[in-house]
Order: C-alpha cells, then structure tokens, then sequence
C-alpha cells in the first residue's frame, strides 16, 4: 500500500475535470435525467478521491480505500470515472436510465465501483462510519472517502453519524462537504443562515474541520494531505453549482435539467476555452 | 429473551471476529456485560441515535461484517425506518435489528413505547426476513441462526424476561418452517411470540374440555411458512390464530387470505390486537385483555 505522494499535478487534474464535465454534457443529449449541477460542483472533489488520494493496491486489485458517494445525485462524475478507469463500461453508460441498462440517476449497490446504495440524503455517513470500523476493526489501515451535500448536511441523521465518527475517534474518515450553497428550492444560506459558518460546526463536533475552495484541486490535495489525521476530517468545499458553464453557475433550474442542443454547443464551447 | 440472545450473540462472537452489536442506549443484560469487556470495539453504543446505529450496521456490512442493532423495538424500527427500508432492505444486507419488548409488553409505558404493528411495517419491506421466537430456547436458536446466516437483513422480535420454557421437548427448530410444540386433531393454535405463553394456557383449557389440540409457534413471520399454515387449515376442524399485533398485516390477515387460497373448510377464528392506541397502564395482561384477547375471552369465543 503506497501514498500517491508528490505525483499531483494540478494541471493535469484541470484537464480531467473538464473532459468529465464534457462527457457529462455528452450524455445530457441521449437522456434528459440527469443531476448537471450537483455533478459540475463536485468534479474536482471526486476526482482527486479517485485520481489522487485513494492509493492503488500492490497487487493490482481493489484500493484499500473506499469511496462512498453520500450525496448520490452527484453520481454522474462518479459513472464518469468508473468508466474511464475501465469499472464500469461504455456499454453501462449507453445503458443509462434504460430499461435494459444498470445505472440509473442515483448510484446502486451491486454495480461496479459502486460501495452503497445513496439517493436518499443523509444516509451515507452512517454507513461510512460502520465501513471505518470494520477497517479499524480488522487493522487493514483502509481509509473511507465520502462526499456530502451541504443540503444533506441539515438532516439530523448526519448529524449522528458527525457525532458517532469523533466520538469513535475514526481518522479514516476523510469527508468533503460539497457547499455550493444550493438545495432544491434555492439557498441553503437562506433556508438556514444560522448554519453558517459551517466549518465551526462541525468543528464543535470534534471533527477536524478545513475550508478550501472546492473547485481549486490544489487546494483540495494540499488540505487532506496536510491534515493531522487524529480525528475525522471535514473538508469544507466552497463550490459552485454549475461550475464551468456560465449560464449554469448558480442557476437552481440546473439541479435537474439538461441543455438544448443550443446550450449544449454553447456549453462545450465555454469548457473548450478553458483548457 | 434479552438473556438468551445475549448469551447466544456472545458465543457466537466468541467464534466470529465479524460479529458486532451497536445498541442505542439500550443493553442487553446478562452476557452483554461480558461482550463489551472482551470485545469493546465490536460493542458500539451510539446513543440515543438510532438512525445512526441502522446506518452503522449497513456500513459494517458492506465491509462484510455481521452487525446487530439493537433496542427496544419501537426504536429499532420504527424511529430509523428509512435506513431499515433503504440501507438494509434495499441494499440486501444481513444486518439483524432486534426488537425488544415487542407487543404492548412495556405495559405502564404508554403507546410510544408499544410495538404492536412492526410485522405488518417490517414485512412490506422486500428482502426482510422476520422472525419472531416464543420462549427463550427459541430465541437462542434464532440468535444462532441471524449470526450465521448472509441472506439479508432480519427483523428479529424478541420479549423481554421472564417468558417460560415452551418448547422443550418439540420438534428442531428451522428458520422458514413452523414449529408444532403440540400435536392434536381437532383445534390448530397458530402464534407467535411471547403470547405464545397465552396460547398454551388456552391450548391446556381446550384439552381439559376433551379436545386434542395442536400448539404452533409460527416463528418466522417472513418468509412465511405458506405450505405449512395450508397443511394446518387441511388438519384441523378449527383453527385459532393469536398475535401480539394489530389485525392488519400479521398472522390473522395471512391465515385467512391463505384459507381463502386453499380453499379450507376449516372454522377460523382469529384474536390481535386493536386497531387502537389503548390508555391503559397496567399489566402485559390488563393491556392485552384491553385490547380484547385474554384466556376467559378467547375460550368463551371458540368454545
């Protein structure tokens, strides 16, 4: 089991992050059922997990890592990722919200690369903590990944799960909250202003807590690679829903809609101009 | 029960490093005691968080582990519903949640801490098994079986204490399969649970009137044993069903829609709880008489 260490390029990552999201807007022309803003803030978090911090196995098989996607409606840059690590296959994605394909717009337990059924918010972090005991238990020394909604993050059930994973003391558990600042119905700063800051809560939990920007995947690595790592960790992510399509940023109606074949082209033409 | 599952989920952890119990503020006594001293970091305490702790077990078990939840059984069950349904259901993982003190047993308790329509809301759920023992040695077998078994998730709905020994001497106990602790010709009693102590009462006043009666702990309330109740309904002039549970969704409802399947020509009569929340605080028995089942009540309606 080896660290990743001193590999990371920022630069390199940036262009991962963009074909994702190109890719992502490839499939919003074959299926309208897709979660584009969710997915467009959370694509440089998940892809550092996979790319960068989960540590490959010595011999060829599973990380001794585990990822497990909490706020599941994000799962499209997962899918993304699975298949180009050859977990899942072209043939799954073309199967996508199909009645003959496996995946469907929240991730299911069963499928390749896929640790835990999640759609529901404010399940997934129960359930990371029982994987880092069970990893604790048999001393294998496996770290648990999970990404979290900042809307999922008002569900009391999170906040047993905070609770259980600093009363445990379980280091393993390296948590990012993807704060884009956006549920449903609009602001999650307005919905609930008394959360904010956020990182004080969890913090008040026992939990290490950092604040980055989570669209810098730079920062993002220097945050977990710098963290004490006696205690849980909760990186804070400042994100924006949408990122990298400008019409998108911000824009609730991208929770769940696909583009036009016009705002398509447009938005492939704004991710070009950014490589 | 607490006592017999406590024993049996200590032996069997004794053997298998898998095995954990994550309790919400709520211990089971007897050789729990000895569990967290031997074991503390298989005996998870989470508190007064439940959801968290059918969340925990999920995650235990993605891992491969073998994890019990445990409390009473109000809480096991109805307070985490969504993680019961979606993390153990859905995601068919053999995660045990033991309900304790199932049925109006916390009688000065009041409602909330009634469990009286848990068969009807664990058994909707696809993939749960439910399995609900009527003494003690049942209740070890069953905890034996849950240690073991990687079907998927388990609603395991035990007693309290003090429940007598009925089933010495009857015939091995298989999860899936019913279990007749009397055999007789004329009077069938299907039941589950720690009622089953009611039901022998009323099987023993049945017999002293001359008739030959059959005694039947229906222990796995899912899958349910459908070729076995059918068998039942074909053997006997009259059968009795009896439950700890609302008349929707347990025995009573399956045992006629299965009468109805087979066509049976059998007399059936059927004694559950109300469909009510019952004020009344006083014994397990003042509360089941309250709801309208007790021995003079059952006997004056089958005699």
């Amino acid at each position: 089991m080896t660290d990743r260490a001193n590999i990371f390029d920022a630069e390199i990552a940036k262009a991962r992050c963009n074909a994702y999201r190109r890719r992502i807007l490839d499939m919003s022309q074959k299926v309208s059922a897709l979660h584009i803003g969710g997915a467009f803030s959370c694509t440089e978090i998940v892809d550092l997990i996979y790319n960068e911090l989960m540590r490959p196995s010595l011999d060829g098989g599973r990380s001794p890592d585990t990822f497990l996607m909490s706020k599941g409606h994000g799962c499209m840059i997962q899918y993304m990722i699975l298949v180009e690590k050859g977990i899942l296959s072209q043939a799954d994605l073309d199967g996508y919200c199909t009645p003959h394909g496996r995946l469907g717009v929240h991730p299911d337990y069963g499928n390749p690369g896929i640790e835990a059924s999640t759609g529901s918010l404010g399940h997934g972090l129960s359930m990371v903590v029982g994987m880092a005991l069970a990893e604790r238990g048999r001393n294998t020394g496996g770290r648990i990944y999970t990404v979290l909604s900042d809307g999922e993050i008002q569900e009391g059930s999170t906040w047993e799960a905070i609770l259980m994973a600093s009363s445990l003391k379980l280091s393993n558990i390296i948590a990012f909250c993807d704060n884009n600042d956006f549920q449903s119905l609009g602001r999650t700063s307005i919905t609930h202003p008394s959360f904010y800051p956020l990182t004080d809560k969890f913090a008040a939990f026992g939990w290490e807590t950092v604040q980055c920007d989570g669209h810098s995947s730079a920062e993002l690595y220097e945050t977990v690679r710098n963290r004490r790592g006696d205690r849980p960790l909760m990186v804070v992510a400042k994100t924006i829903k949408g990122k990298g399509v400008s019409y998108m940023e911000n824009v609730p109606l991208w929770h769940y809609r696909s583009p036009n074949k016009d705002e398509y082209k447009q938005a492939i033409a704004e991710l070009g101009a950014q490589i | 029960m607490r006592n017999t599952f406590s024993e049996a989920l200590y032996e069997a952890a004794t053997r298998n490093p898998d095995i954990y119990i994550v309790v919400s503020d709520i211990s089971p006594a007897g050789s729990m005691g000895k569990f967290s001293t031997q074991y503390p970091e298989r005996f998870i305490n989470v508190g007064v968080a439940e959801q968290s702790m059918i969340g925990i077990c999920a995650g235990l078990a993605l891992k491969g582990c073998q994890p019990f939840a445990y409390t009473i059984a109000t809480f096991s069950l109805y307070r985490p519903f969504e993680m019961v349904r979606d993390d153990l259901g859905y995601q068919n993982l053999p995660v045990t949640v033991v309900g304790m003190g199932a049925g109006v047993i916390y009688s000065t308790l009041g409602g909330t801490h009634h469990t009286m329509e848990d068969i009807a809301i664990a058994g909707a759920i696809p993939n749960m098994q439910i399995i609900a023992p009527c003494d003690p040695a049942e209740c070890t077998e069953a905890t034996k079986w849950c240690a073991a078994q990687k079907n998927g998730p388990v609603y395991l709905r035990i007693g309290k204490a003090g429940e007598p020994d009925l089933t010495k001497g009857a015939e091995p106990w298989k999860f899936g399969k019913l279990r007749y602790l009397r055999r007789g010709t004329d009077v069938c009693i299907l039941t589950y649970g720690c009622i089953t102590k009611m039901a022998a009462q009323v099987a023993d006043r049945l017999q002293a009137q001359g008739k030959s009666v059959s005694l039947v702990s229906v222990h796995t309330m899912k899958p349910l044993d459908r070729e076995g109740i059918a068998d039942a309904l074909k053997r006997h002039k009259h059968v009795i069903v009896i439950e700890e549970h609302v008349p929707q969704g347990g025995l009573a409802p399956q045992t006629k829609q299965l009468a109805w399947d087979v066509q049976a020509t059998c007399r059936l009569d059927t004694f559950t709880l109300k469909d009510e929340f019952i004020h009344c605080y006083g014994s397990w028995e003042d509360l089941l008489e309250a709801h309208g089942i007790s021995v003079p009540i059952i006997l004056a309606k089958v005699s």
